[in-house]
């Protein structure tokens, strides 16, 4: 947990010293020096919440078998998973969230919300971008089914965790039209939403209830995919 | 008799992996995808801001092209000494240690993955376009540099992976520190140094050495004068701070294994 912490605190560093270097001289796509560093920092300190980068383990379970278990139990697995994943989410706020963003604040200038309602807004929409980022991979992970090897598309998660999410760089960096085609995925949902919400672009209603739907969306997509992968199953050994 | 159980080891590795010829295919063509992302990032970078420190985008290219090109390299070549902590916890390090071979040797070929090889076509390429697009007048000793340098790079990156595995000796369970000098120095190199803050440039630039992987040759092939004042000289340097790395890693990788102590499981 601190060894990610201090990982996340030094990439912080290095986002934050190319996105300041672009707002060298002045606002860049409505983001000045101050919430360009929040953006930084909180981002860093998010990834760990909504945990952006890959997770196998229900691949793995699926691959060895173990799934059978699950299965055998009387609460769904896609139920018990989220909550893992939402009690995994809770902890990391305690030391993956405050460590960076300590950090952060005592070596930069950053923006902090004005309003004291935006915080109740920052709450919802990290549940929002949890979830939705675990139903996305909780169906990257079923594609296990199918595919017994399922490296290859946990890869094509880390394509799209890093890039399409706003971690690498703000996604209003990116042409019109392909911020358009991001918003339309789950991507964005799991960490510009909740950082723009943070720094007040934006509408914050319409950023919480996108953030809601794109939930909703991708943790029904997961369930239908599991009904159909369950209905196929074969365990495999014994 | 020894190279032939290494060339055995990695070409029954090789042969493991392409059994799920389909998932292999698609690996090897996303590890190629994957490490556009940086491209891609520096293209919406420049999109909002003509230059970074002072350097345009073909200026960045080339540090970047460098920087990709060199941790490609050594990411394929010993990029799975990651793996040392689960060795060590599972004790497999023990097997390792017991037979007549390279402890390195065998760590590097026993897990070698032949997808990461997929990577190394995106840093060929940026440094290519890197090479044609940046204003660079030849000199022999430019071509000679131009050529050196992602090997020179390789070398020190590959140096400072497997120190970081051999730390993993002490710290068994800190993989992730060791990343944000190996993944975290890749990313530092793709940028000119002269744009990090003071202190932390210094860090990873100089005590480092990364500002030698993709800024310093950059500047040196460019004919440029470094705004943080290092003398022109400095700026071919490259080959030399690899081996300073490879020397200090393999001190580095001795005392480490000497340092293990089995689990006894």
């Amino acid at each position: 947990m601190l060894a990610s912490a201090f990982t996340n605190s030094v990439f912080g560093f290095l986002k934050t010293y190319v996105l300041l270097a672009v707002a060298a001289n002045g606002a860049v796509a409505g983001y000045d020096a101050a919430a360009l560093a929040m953006f930084a920092w909180a981002g860093q300190g998010l990834i760990g919440v909504v945990q952006v980068f890959q997770w196998n383990e229900l691949a793995d379970r699926i691959r060895t078998g173990d799934i059978v278990a699950d299965l055998l139990r009387p609460v769904d697995p896609l139920v018990s998973f989220l909550a893992v994943d939402l009690g995994r989410a809770l902890h990391a706020l305690a030391v993956r969230l405050t460590v960076p963003l300590a950090v952060g604040a005592l070596f930069f200038p950053l923006r902090w919300p004005e309003h004291p309602i935006t915080w109740l807004a920052v709450v919802a929409s990290v549940v929002f971008a949890t979830v939705t980022s675990f139903a996305t991979r909780y169906l990257i992970n079923l594609l296990a089914f199918w595919w017994l090897d399922a490296r290859g598309p946990g890869t094509l998660w880390l394509v799209g965790g890093t890039l399409f999410t706003g971690l690498a760089v703000p996604i209003p960096f990116f042409p019109e039209w392909a911020q358009a085609v991001l918003w339309c995925t789950p991507f964005p949902w799991m960490l510009q939403a909740p950082l723009d919400v943070l720094l007040e672009r934006g509408s914050a209603v319409t950023l919480v209830a996108g953030g809601a739907l794109a939930a909703g969306l991708t943790l029904a997509a997961a369930a239908s995919a599991q009904r159909v992968a369950v209905r196929r199953l074969v365990v495999q050994g014994g | 008799m020894a190279e032939n159980a290494y060339a055995k080891l990695l070409a029954a590795q090789i042969r493991g992996q392409l059994q799920y010829r389909l998932s292999f295919t698609f690996d090897l063509v996303l590890n190629a995808g994957i490490t556009t992302i940086d491209v891609l990032v520096l293209l919406a970078v420049f999109r909002v801001t003509p230059s970074l420190a002072g350097f345009g985008i073909g200026a960045v290219l080339l540090m970047t092209g460098l920087a990709q090109l060199a941790f490609q390299l050594a990411d394929v070549a010993v990029g799975n000494l990651e793996r040392v902590p689960q060795y060590l916890r599972t004790g497999l390090l023990d097997a390792v240690l017991l037979r007549p071979l390279s402890t390195f040797g065998q760590l590097v070929v026993l897990d070698f993955s032949i997808r990461r090889a997929g990577r190394i076509v995106q840093g060929l390429c940026t440094y290519g376009v890197a090479l044609r697009v940046a204003d660079i007048e030849w000199t022999p000793a430019r071509v000679l540099l131009a050529a050196v340098a992602p090997l020179a790079g390789a070398v020190s990156y590959a140096a400072i992976f497997t120190a970081g595995a051999a730390t993993m000796f002490w710290l068994v369970d800190g993989g992730e520190v060791v990343n944000a000098v190996t993944y975290g120095g890749r990313d530092f190199a793709s940028y000119p140094t002269a744009m990090y803050g003071a202190w932390f440039g210094k860090l990873f630039g100089f005590a480092l050495g990364l500002a030698s992987v993709g800024y310093l040759p950059a500047l040196a092939l460019l004919g440029r004068t470094d705004p943080l004042g290092t003398p022109a000289w400095s700026h071919w340097a490259a080959p030399a701070v690899s081996v300073v790395w490879a020397f200090a890693a393999a001190g580095i990788w001795r005392v480490g294994v000497r340092h293990y102590q089995s689990t006894g499981s």
